[in-house]
């Protein structure tokens, strides 16, 4: 399977792996630079200049109520969107699975919302749910179920979610839908012919050999939920209201962008940094090890 | 323990039809072997009374009950897969006691049970490990003894040495046999392998393109083929068949190559000039100072014997079993020895038995099978 092709010299290799570096460089290295800068500075009320002050602003992160509250409020999102997004996922995976009629159809289908750009995903909750406009918001409010998520925290937040799940089913869906079709069939045939069925059978045999695919899924939707989720939130609450649905990335813009706390806003981003920075090795780590075993 | 019995089984995939009508019934603690050429149906058979597979037509009676429309879990019968299905995240004990914590066994007899069925394999050292810790060889016999702990109705095994080595293959054929001897229970047992066949079963199905073509004893499918498929599957190197006519008034055939063969048992019915089939094994021909002149083209010597391939004039294959080692030379001489001829019908592949004696043929299969 090796097909590595050796280029001689030294100029090819290094105008072949420029354009790569040039981007990293641009779009990475130097913004990430210039905010672990801009996190030790403060800046004065007018933006003439700016101070170094070493670590200053983290410690003034860490003792920020708010920023500790938005810490917490990101992991419960994380978490919803995650086992929401992979257990909706795996259900239609499990369905798909059957011999039905027009399965690739189906199959087709559930793949396809994962093409929807976020703000588009976030446009289309706010038509069924909006409480004036929406489908499901109008019917909620003709039956004394008051909806609306201008005004309550908790409805804007489970928005945000159902949203944000539904973006990430589709991928999900591949992968269960691969990981199901990869186990032996004559595996699920023995526990068949050994009496277990249905729940059990799924639990006890289906689950326990689908748990790499699950610990792979789980990283990815939490860093999803975690990174890529700023559009649909942006998009349909802008993080509030108050701060119910400002998770940390909206927070980064808002106090960033909005409140114009650079200095701040830039410590923020030093702290998601790390977070990547740490999920991604335990992610590498894992994968290796899986490829290595 | 328990009585299988087939009734009228069909199957079909769509159009297909993959088994034709299968009739036939197992005595308790009887051990059948299904055997044919891959796509004869016989894996879909051994599914169809696993209940993986429901048949179109027909009915499947385990003990007198039929059980065709029942789920595999309310059957009590157990099944040794090919590439052994064990669960790959369980410890081979969890593997053995799997089906017993679903019939809601108490610890101490699941406990009780799994260590007598490995120490009846040789697996006592390995109750902790995964499967992919073991060697085919082991985990063939987890596969066993995941079988043998629920104390099944029935076993069914679909070529479960197939992955092995030849040399386990032998070693793990002996042992499944004195198992299932010890043990009493009713087996099914689907392979390609002759070998296989004639060492396991008390009784063999031969299936031939999902139409059963003899059922009976191992030896009388040997001495006895029903028809020239049966004849020329079981038995290796294969039989030899050569063209020839029915002369004498039913005494004799006339091979196509020549010589007129007198039947020593007797003389088959039909008009002079019926054209037949004559069945001979390898090792039921001889080479002679005077016979037919066979062409030789490749000897194999197998040590104690040789194997000898050619051609009789006219081309017609030969293939010769010579005990010791072959002479050399372009032509031999080969005789054919009557008394182990086997006359078939030429139209139908059929056996032809001697007028008089048909009651004596090989027990078929039921009647009508074959329309």
């Amino acid at each position: 399977m090796d097909r590595r092709t050796i280029f001689g010299g030294q100029l090819l290799p290094a105008l072949l792996v420029l354009p790569q570096l040039v981007l990293t460089l641009f779009f990475f290295y130097w913004p990430a630079a210039e905010a672990v800068w801009s996190s030790m500075t403060t800046t004065d009320p007018f933006g003439q200049g700016s101070v170094f002050v070493g670590l200053e602003n983290f410690a003034e992160l860490f003792s920020d109520p708010l920023y500790l509250q938005a810490i917490l409020r990101t992991v419960g999102f994380c978490l919803a969107v995650s086992v929401l997004a992979m257990a909706v996922a795996l259900l239609l995976a499990v369905f798909a699975d059957r011999e039905i009629r027009g399965r690739a159809i189906y199959r087709t289908l559930l793949i396809w919302p994962y093409a929807v750009a976020p703000a588009l995903s976030a446009v289309l909750f706010l038509f069924l749910l909006n409480p004036q406009v929406g489908l499901i918001g109008r019917w909620l409010n003709r039956h004394g179920i008051p909806w609306d998520y201008h005004l309550d925290g908790g409805q804007a937040l489970l928005m945000v979610v159902l949203a944000s799940a539904w973006k990430q089913v589709s991928y999900n869906f591949i992968f269960y839908l691969a990981g199901l079709q990869s186990i032996p069939r004559a595996v699920v045939e023995a526990a068949r012919m050994d009496g277990a069925r249905g729940w059990r059978r799924f639990r006890t045999i289906t689950l326990p050999l689908l748990a790499p695919t699950t610990f792979f899924l789980l990283v990815v939707n939490l860093v999803y939920a975690a990174f890529d989720t700023f559009g649909t939130i942006y998009a349909i609450t802008k993080g509030g209201p108050g701060q119910a649905t400002e998770t940390l990335v909206i927070k980064v813009y808002r106090d960033g962008m909005i409140n114009q706390d650079i200095g701040g806003s830039s410590a923020q981003s030093v702290v998601l940094m790390l977070g990547v920075i740490v999920v991604t090795a335990v992610q590498f780590r894992f994968m290796g090890r899986r490829t290595s075993a | 323990m328990a009585t299988l019995e087939l009734q009228g089984l069909r199957k079909s995939f769509g159009e297909t039809e993959v088994l034709r009508r299968i009739d036939l019934t197992l005595a308790d603690g009887e051990m059948l072997v299904i055997v044919g050429a891959s796509g004869c149906g016989k894996s879909t058979l051994l599914r169809l009374v696993a209940g993986l597979e429901s048949p179109t037509e027909g009915r499947i009676l385990l003990d007198g009950t039929d059980v065709a429309a029942r789920d595999p879990a309310e059957r009590d019968i157990a099944m040794v897969f090919q590439n052994y299905a064990l669960y790959p995240h369980m410890t081979v004990f969890d593997n053995m006691a799997y089906g017993l914590r679903i019939r809601g066994l108490s610890r101490d007899a699941i406990r009780q049970r799994v260590d007598e069925a490995a120490g009846l394999l040789g697996l006592g050292e390995l109750l902790q490990r995964k499967p992919r810790q073991l060697s085919g060889g082991q985990r063939q016999r987890v596969a066993m003894g995941r079988a043998i702990v629920r104390e099944p109705k029935l076993f069914l095994f679909d070529e479960p040495l197939s992955n092995l080595d030849a040399k386990l293959r032998v070693q793990m054929r002996a042992e499944i046999r004195r198992l299932q001897r010890r043990l009493g229970v009713t087996s099914l047992y689907v392979t390609h392998d002759q070998v296989e066949a004639m060492t396991l079963g008390d009784r063999l199905l031969v299936l031939h393109n999902g139409h059963p073509a003899q059922l009976a004893t191992p030896i009388e499918v040997f001495e006895q083929p029903a028809d020239t498929y049966v004849a020329g599957f079981i038995g290796a190197p294969a039989m030899n068949f050569l063209d020839a006519t029915l002369t004498e008034s039913g005494r004799a055939a006339r091979l196509a190559v020549g010589p007129v063969l007198r039947f020593p048992d007797g003389p088959r019915p039909g008009p002079e000039g019926r054209r037949l089939t004559i069945g001979i094994r390898p090792e039921h021909l001889a080479l002679a100072a005077q016979g037919l002149p066979l062409a030789v083209e490749l000897v194999e010597p197998l040590g104690s014997e040789s194997l000898i391939h050619g051609h009789l004039q006219g081309g017609v294959p030969l293939v010769v079993k010579h005990p010791g080692h072959a002479p050399g030379g372009e032509t031999v001489q080969v005789a054919l020895l009557p008394e182990h001829m086997h006359v078939f019908d030429h139209e139908t592949g059929r056996r032809l038995p001697p007028i008089g004696a048909e009651t004596g043929a090989p027990r078929l299969v039921a009647a009508g099978s074959d329309q």
